[in-house]
């Protein structure tokens, strides 16, 4: 049963990931500073939970805020670029933050055992849940409320004008100017929104996980990360939500007999998709194609 | 209304804009003509900010835009459509005007709730009266990239008007249009102008510009080389020369 519990963690966790790059991806920003930021903010966290001993609910918070800020710092210099070359610079970005924490060494002694993030060795005593008696249940649906809100607000925020004006800059970013919209504004904003969501993965997975190890958080993270809304699509928020149950759920652990080589297999798949379905697996012409077959279904069955 | 003083725009050792002076009092349709490459698109990208003059001012209600981005141009009441049309095809006719009602007035009127955070604002019906008078209201839901070339350049005049400028700048609205759509485009443009909103229309075909403005600036290699009313435009000598090319003297 926690096989598929920790399944169910893991693609709970991703989703938060993947909406994380959703938000850049529908102002046009291709990012991979997120793997980077879901670091920043699982360190935060159990930093938080372990040396200072706070509750789990704040913790998350305030490692939300610290990574929402510095989304908004990386957010300014990296907008001096695009396209290709923010891809570059977000991917340096992540890297740089991944060394960080692998030489980041904080050490406390807490009743006679010395806990904190130890550099190479890793951070490995976020026993939480743990100490605190929660259930693998609990711990999936704490997991699972997060994913929920976050899609929601996601979802309801693409209603509103904000997600079109999102949506408009992603388009095009110099008509977007010209008609009277802060492009710099809008993309900052994105950024550390996708800062925040990205933040909250982050401190979620440190407790579920119990032990950080920096190699997590490689360039392969990265490129999860931004897989699943660009498979999803960006039409909608549940296109990265299928995504990563189809990428974990099917390919990562349902193929885990072919060994290493089921990752060729998420390259070949990004790379036939993109050629023929270059607006995602889930593009509006796709869903209008299920909404239709749901329809047809559905009066066969009534007459 | 506008003031161009002593403009220029260099790329590399192009000379795109030299030394340019103009002056469009409010109310005016004012015409730029000239043959291709004579300037007059980076006219428009130097007035609204795509990018930044090499030397000279660009003074508009007594005030320097220069330094302003495009989209604090716009605040500042000076939008533009653009020669090869530049809509938001994902999204749909109605959002196109929808994310376009960036000015000051309206930002204050609706209020950050409004502006940022319902499905709909209270110029509800004022967009779809826009939509209604551009022909486009049976299209409301429709995504931009399926509308006809016809509409998608209706569609990006009303966009652009729905920031309510007070200077409008066209870049060859007419291009690729018919004789029917010509005449449609000629009603809207007055149609603008009796709302208040100052014209500097560019075009090549001249049915529309001799009919429709009150003055006509004529470049030519990114210089004047007349101004003046359309009727004295037709007559000038030089004007004709820079179209057809001078003739051999004999």
């Amino acid at each position: 049963m926690d096989y598929y519990l920790n399944l169910i963690n893991t693609i709970g966790i991703h989703t938060l990931l993947g909406l994380s790059a959703y938000i850049l991806l529908l102002t046009g920003q291709l990012s991979l500073a997120q793997a980077g930021f879901f670091a920043v903010g699982a360190y935060s966290a159990a930093v938080l939970t372990v040396i200072f001993g706070w509750n789990i609910l704040p913790a998350i918070g305030l490692a939300m805020l610290i990574t929402g800020f510095l989304a908004f710092l990386v957010g300014f210099p990296a907008l001096r670029v695009r396209g290709l070359m923010l891809v570059v610079a977000t991917l340096a970005f992540g890297e740089f933050v991944r060394m960080f924490f692998y030489n980041l060494k904080w050490r406390v002694t807490h009743d006679g055992v010395e806990v904190g993030p130890d550099g190479t060795m890793g951070f490995s005593e976020i026993r939480y849940f743990a100490e605190h008696g929660w259930t693998s249940w609990e711990v999936t649906s704490l997991i699972w409320i997060f994913v929920i809100i976050v899609m929601a607000l996601i979802w309801w925020a693409d209603q509103t004008r904000s997600g079109a004006v999102l949506r408009a800059v992603g388009e095009d970013e110099l008509a977007a100017g010209t008609i009277g919209i802060d492009v710099t504004v809008v993309k900052v904003a994105a950024m550390t929104a996708g800062g925040i969501i990205a933040g909250l993965a982050g401190s979620l997975y440190a407790h579920q996980i119990t032990m950080l190890d920096h190699h997590a958080f490689t360039v392969l993270l990265a490129t999860f990360a931004i897989a699943y809304p660009i498979l999803g699509g960006v039409s909608n928020v549940f296109g990265t939500l299928v995504a990563v149950i189809f990428i974990q759920g099917l390919l990562v652990e349902g193929l885990r007999f072919l060994g290493d080589w089921r990752m060729l297999l998420f390259g070949a798949l990004i790379v036939v998709v993109m050629n023929l379905k270059p607006r995602g697996l889930f593009d509006s012409q796709t869903l209008q194609w299920i909404k239709n077959v749901l329809r047809l279904r559905f009066f066969r069955r009534l007459s | 209304m506008l003031e161009v003083k002593f403009l220029s725009k260099n790329f590399g050792g192009v000379k795109a804009v030299r030394e340019l002076d103009l002056a469009v009092n409010a109310g005016d349709i004012f015409g730029v003509i000239g043959p291709n490459g004579s300037g007059k698109s980076t006219l428009v990208n130097l007035i609204s900010g795509v990018f930044p003059a090499t030397a000279g001012q660009i003074l508009f209600q007594g005030q320097s835009l220069s330094g302003l981005s495009p989209h604090a141009r716009v605040k500042a009441g000076v939008a533009r459509t653009f020669q090869n049309i530049r809509l938001f095809p994902g999204l749909t006719v109605w959002q196109n005007l929808w994310v376009a009602r960036n000015s000051v007035e309206d930002a204050r009127a609706e209020g950050i709730s409004y502006r940022w955070f319902r499905r709909s604002g209270p110029f509800k019906n004022e967009i779809d009266a826009m939509l209604e008078f551009s022909g486009l209201a049976h299209k409301s839901d429709e995504l931009a990239s399926n509308l006809a070339f016809g509409e998608q350049r209706r569609l990006e005049l009303a966009r652009a008007a729905a920031t309510k400028p007070r200077l409008l700048l066209l870049d060859e609205p007419a291009a690729g249009m018919n004789q029917d759509e010509i005449g449609d485009l000629d009603m809207r443009i007055r149609h603008l102008r009796q709302q208040g909103m100052t014209i500097i229309l560019i075009e090549h075909v001249m049915e529309l510009v001799m009919g429709i403005t009150d003055r006509i600036v004529v470049l030519n290699f990114g210089s004047k080389i007349a101004e003046g009313e359309p009727a004295y435009i037709q007559k000038n000598k030089s004007v004709q020369e820079a179209y057809l090319g001078q003739p051999d003297g004999d």
